[in-house]
């Protein structure tokens, strides 16, 4: 296998000009991505993750060929993204949430077909991709309608269509589910998680929606004031910032004396004692045992490690 | 070309949803062609003559830079929506297809609706020429129909140029219609009316003279009343050329600075 991305020391600095005095300016140069060493195989899916302003779409936009690097070195599908952009682009499908690839005026069908062109698609081809997306994206009820007539749950599913008409080797999606219903937002990672388990395509993708993360990404980099502050699984996040299940149980009474098992720490009561949350270090089983010989359990729910909990410690530990 | 001109089809089919304001504007275009001109025969006709010209004389310089201008106008004129898709980031999608940046604009802006004024202006060189007493020969005839192309060219490399202003400054806002339009206006008259620095600044550094004033020249058979030597009135080609090259390094360097938007 061989590395769809790699990146070695990548910035992007950008200068900003602060006032200083009543007409004097200083300018200060802020690195947005500061060293950010990334290698991606092929048909890998990546999470890459990082609090708003972390440089997650800035890294992205160098690697696709939009922003010229200040320093370090990136290969995407073997180009150099700025001097070879237009070879690249070729290879590569990109879904930038708030930035649009279709044509404003024109039906969605006509959007495609224009994309053909440009791209360069044998029709057959063409046509197969499209048949898949239109099917497994129920794009059919608006392929006629105009794109500024498209509700925002639609015009994404017709731009991750865009984005992979051409059959790329790696798919870049910044933010894919950002404003979408419930009902969108599972479509499209249906869809997403589908043309990742093909494998023929590398899927990088930025979100804050932790149910992205969790269904989709089997490798997470985190990135935090444009340096990766973390790079494994989701496990290995876990387990890193000691992040633990937790089981809630409610009780019809209170207890005397709360129920106690190694391994499980009593994190908070409330309802006076109606409810109690403990965090975990091991499996449940012991737990609920004995919370259910106490005879006085109602209910009881097992929730697992909150990825935003440690996404936010992440943030915090700055 | 293919693709641009695929693109360029589908802007023209988003743009025909509204028809009434295509006709309106190139009513407009049209209009605006024929109130410039108005304004040369309104200044000549009150002067008589002007920097050593005639009306007739003045107007064929007039009709050769307005066609050089509005066929620039028509084709690459929309680049200045440049700052535009740079405020708004849009310039991201332009980057993302595997396409040429330059020509992706332009064919996503072209605006047959412009060509009022190029076709008016194109129609004149004619007229203006018999106006003036041109004896026509074969290579006055090909000056005569090189000349607005040349025009076309240099003109096109200024607005190419001034538009990549926004790539490092986006409240660029008029800067570049002071070269464009200013440029238009200083070739619709006689070189010779204009004074020292400022002559040898836009009429030689920016190459306006040749838009209008050298073709002219050529056609009519008169020396330069301002004494340059007679090869001088045959560079258009290569000031055009000269401009192009110059405005695509200036688009190359602006395109790498370009630092898209947040998102």
């Amino acid at each position: 296998m061989s590395a769809v991305i790699e990146t070695r020391g990548l910035r992007k600095e950008f200068v900003v000009r602060k006032r200083a005095g009543r007409f004097r300016r200083t300018r200060h140069a802020i690195a947005a991505v500061d060293g950010v060493d990334l290698r991606v195989e092929a048909g890998e899916m990546l999470g890459y993750i990082g609090p708003n302003g972390a440089g997650k779409s800035t890294t992205l936009k160098m690697l696709t060929g939009v922003l010229h690097p200040s320093g370090g070195d990136v290969r995407v599908c073997g180009f150099e993204p700025v001097p070879q952009r237009v070879r690249l682009a070729r290879g590569i499908g990109v879904v930038f949430g708030q930035r649009s690839q279709l044509w404003w005026d024109l039906p969605l069908r006509e959007s495609f077909d224009l994309l053909r062109h440009i791209y360069r698609v044998p029709p057959s081809e063409h046509a197969a991709r499209l048949a898949r997306c239109r099917s497994m994206l129920e794009l059919d009820p608006f392929l006629d309608t105009p794109v500024r007539q498209l509700s925002l749950g639609q015009r994404m599913r017709g731009e991750i269509t865009a984005a992979l008409l051409h059959g790329p080797a790696v798919l870049f999606l910044d933010e894919p589910t950002i404003g979408l219903d419930v009902v969108s937002k599972q479509s499209v990672r249906a869809f997403l998680a589908e043309v990742g388990a093909r494998g023929d395509t590398t899927v990088v993708l930025t979100t804050h929606d932790l149910a992205d993360i969790q269904r989709l990404c089997e490798r997470l980099v985190v990135i935090d004031h444009g340096r990766v502050v973390h790079d494994g699984t989701l496990a290995a996040l876990h387990a890193r910032y000691g992040s633990r299940r937790r089981v809630v149980a409610d009780l019809d009474a209170p207890l005397d004396r709360p129920v106690a098992v190694p391994g499980a720490d009593l994190e908070s009561t409330e309802g006076g004692g109606a409810r109690l949350t403990y965090a975990l270090d091991q499996p449940p089983g012991a737990l609920i045992a004995a919370l259910a010989q106490t005879g006085v359990l109602r209910d009881v729910k097992i929730e697992e490690p909150d990825i935003e909990e440690v996404v936010a410690r992440l943030y915090k530990d700055r | 070309m293919a693709e641009y001109y695929r693109l360029f089809l589908a802007q023209a089919r988003g743009q025909a949803q509204y028809r009434a304001s295509f006709w309106f504007d190139v009513a407009a275009s049209t209009g605006f062609g024929v109130i410039d001109l108005l304004g040369v025969l309104v200044v000549f006709h009150a002067s008589g003559s002007l920097g050593g010209f005639t009306q007739a004389e003045g107007l064929l310089i007039a009709a050769l830079a307005g066609a050089g201008f509005a066929l620039a106008d028509l084709v690459v004129g929309s680049v200045e929506r440049i700052r535009n898709y740079v405020r708004t980031g849009l310039f991201d999608a332009v980057l993302l297809r595997p396409l040429g940046a330059l020509g992706q604009l332009i064919a996503m802006d072209f605006a047959p609706r412009r060509a009022g004024r190029a076709v008016l202006c194109a129609a004149l060189i004619p007229v203006t020429a018999v106006g003036a007493g041109v004896q026509w020969t074969p290579v006055r005839l090909l000056v005569a129909v090189l000349a607005p192309l040349c025009g076309a060219v240099l003109f096109g490399a200024i607005f190419v140029a001034t538009a990549t202003v926004a790539f490092w400054w986006i409240d660029s806002g008029e800067f570049a219609n002071s070269f464009t339009y200013g440029g238009r206006d200083f070739s619709t008259w006689p070189a010779t009316i204009y004074g020292g620095v400022f002559r040898r600044v836009f009429a030689y550094g920016f190459g306006f003279a040749f838009a209008g004033y050298y073709p002219a020249l050529i056609l009519l058979g008169r020396p330069d009343p301002l004494g340059g030597p007679p090869w001088l009135a045959w560079l258009s080609p290569l000031v055009a050329a000269v401009a192009a090259v110059v405005a695509g390094l200036f688009w190359r360097r602006g395109v790498r600075q370009y630092r898209s938007t947040g998102s």
